[in-house]
């Protein structure tokens, strides 16, 4: 690796190569510099490393997420499981090389560094959304989401909205029937000879914001058992990712705890108003609830900074999911668009905290004198 | 002193110079808000470039002729009765010759008078210039500003209900009610994405031209 390195520096044969050739490298290798420049906590981990931290953290999700797809059609066991796999790989690569593309392209054009970020939107993409979904509107809704959610403003670590929310909530509205409604769990597929029933069910939200009731039990809701995208069913395998997150220190857990606070508290305050009839507490594990509070809320770039604008943030951010949810019929699913409506906010926040400390420590000064 | 040819070259130059260099839309960054709503269909985009065409036209031969009669305080309302007058004449053309179009773009064609791009190229123009290169130069903004709703109006069309002028390009059977895999992009329907439309225009636009680039 280190004797071919100079054919792609600046100068060599293949100089303009840079870029690619060193995104590779590090991702290969664990690069023997270290941040140098700003006020960066060094430790042994880059950002390679954290990433892939969270893209272990997703696992439990993943691999439940296979194996649901493989329930609700009628499969059992580890035939459940391949199926579930099957079904997702060709749409996480779609992703992946759809999304590293453009990447590059954009590195490759600015002569900048290829950022790593996305090895953890990639697998996000596919995850948040129904295994039905055709693979071309993968690839669109990625291609917009890195382009304008990500590249537009500069690459990893500068986007104001979470890139992997991003292709959803354009899959959403470019594709709406595809995305959600009655009719997403649509499966026609013969896999190995056998040919798998198509099977099209509401999703568990759906049924509670026409019906008011679920067809599933609130265990089978917790574990996932339950039609949905692909990976935010089960709230137990979000959880443990949830964990390895916060053991790791990679995720606040201010955010996350916020979150989940902010949806309960709305969630009771509409029960008690009367508006809604089912327990406050099954907003957090049907739909994307757990799985947007656990990986989308808490990504470092688009959240809030400071300690105080974590809390504000998590509140409201889990408030107006549940809000979302119950008042508009349109949108039986609030997570993604009230973190995306917080990631706005959140500079807003941040700066309001800071001005407030500023002004805090400026009457203490005036005091002591 | 020789009298100058209508179409000399100094002249065309305010014909053409906002239809790139110094465009209202994309250079200028006005009448976004008409480009959003009009721009669903190919049909309505035409027939509201044509319009606004007309009507910054007139309004800079006519507010250029009165330049040196308005008394500078009062200019503003002399504009807004000499624009509302031709909206009304457009209006009233449109209803009568193409009244389905004229239907569909309701409020907006009325709106031709909050235009930034009318009361702008007044202001900025027809009020200091001779009437002949203030009509030229009105007419070159709304064509200029015409040249991108069309191709905002394009991609809007041809993705989001898969037809141009009301004419299908994508064929039936692609879709996926007929058993294909396409879908139309209902985004496209949405003015939101117009905004991108127009921000994708500019940036190919701005890497195309260096010298507009900001710093």
């Amino acid at each position: 690796m280190d004797n071919i390195k100079p054919t792609f520096s600046k100068g060599g044969k293949l100089g303009f190569l840079e870029s690619t050739f060193d995104a590779f490298e590090t991702f290969l290798f664990v690069p023997n510099t270290t941040t140098r420049k700003g006020a960066h906590i060094r430790d042994c981990n880059d950002m390679k490393r954290t990433m892939i931290i969270v893209v272990v953290a997703l696992m439990p999700a993943f691999l439940f997420g296979c194996y649901n797809t493989g329930i609700q059609v009628g499969l059992e066991g580890f035939t459940a499981f391949f199926y579930g796999l099957v079904r997702i790989l060709p749409m996480v690569c779609v992703s992946y090389i759809v999304g590293l593309g453009i990447e590059f392209g954009f590195a490759q054009a600015r002569g900048h560094e290829v950022n790593e970020g996305f090895l953890v939107s990639g697998l996000l993409i596919p995850m948040i959304m129904p295994v039905s979904t055709p693979l071309w509107m993968v690839g669109l809704a990625t291609a917009f989401a890195v382009v304008f959610g990500k590249e537009v403003f500069g690459g990893t670590g500068m986007n104001v909205f979470n890139p992997a929310l991003l292709a959803r909530a354009f899959a959403f509205f470019a594709y709406t029937p595809s995305m959600s409604g009655e009719t997403v769990w649509y499966s026609d597929w013969t896999m190995m000879g056998a040919h798998v029933d198509g099977i099209t069910g509401a999703t568990a939200l759906e049924q509670l914001s026409t019906t008011g009731a679920m067809a599933y039990s609130p265990l089978d809701a917790f574990l996932g058992f339950i039609p949905g995208s692909f990976a935010e069913t089960s709230t137990l395998a979000i959880l443990i990712g949830a964990a390895i997150l916060l053991f790791t220190g990679i995720a606040s857990w201010r955010t996350m705890v916020s979150v989940f606070v902010g949806g309960l508290a709305m969630g009771y305050l509409f029960q008690a108003l009367g508006v809604t009839e089912y327990p406050a507490w099954w907003h957090l594990i049907v739909g994307g609830f757990a799985f947007g509070a656990v990986f989308m809320a808490t990504d470092p770039v688009t959240s809030s900074q400071t300690n105080a604008g974590k809390y504000i943030v998590g509140l409201m951010t889990g408030a107006l999911a549940v809000l979302i949810r119950v008042v508009n019929p349109a949108y039986p699913e609030g997570m993604m668009l009230s973190i995306l409506f917080m990631n706005a906010l959140a500079p807003l926040v941040d700066y309001y905290v800071v001005e407030a400390n500023i002004s805090r420590r400026r009457k203490r000064v005036k005091l002591a004198k | 002193m020789e009298k100058e040819p209508l179409f000399s070259a100094k002249n065309l130059k305010f014909l053409t110079g906002p239809f790139s260099a110094n465009n209202p839309v994309i250079v200028q960054i006005l009448g976004i808000c008409s480009a959003l709503a009009v721009t669903v269909q190919l049909k309505p985009a035409i027939v509201m470039a044509l319009s606004v065409t007309v009507v910054t036209g007139f309004a800079n031969l006519v507010m250029s002729l009165l330049r040196n009669g308005v008394p500078s305080r009062i200019r503003i309302i002399v504009q807004l009765v000499v624009i509302a007058a031709l909206v009304i004449l457009v209006d009233q053309v449109l209803k009568a010759f193409v009244y389905e179009v004229s239907k569909q773009l309701s409020v907006y064609v009325g709106l031709i008078i909050t235009n930034c791009i009318v009361m702008g190229r007044i202001e900025a123009f027809a009020l200091a210039n001779k009437p002949w290169v203030s009509f030229l130069d009105g007419i070159g903004n709304g064509l200029g500003y015409g040249l991108i709703l069309v191709i905002v109006a394009f991609f809007r069309e041809l993705f989001g209900s898969g037809s141009l002028m009301g004419f299908r390009i994508i064929p039936e059977s692609w879709y996926m009610a007929e058993g294909g895999f396409y879908s139309n992009c209902g985004l496209m329907l949405f003015p939101p994405m117009a905004l991108i439309i127009v921000g994708c225009i500019i940036w190919v636009h701005r890497s195309r031209n260096k010298d507009l680039q900001e710093k």
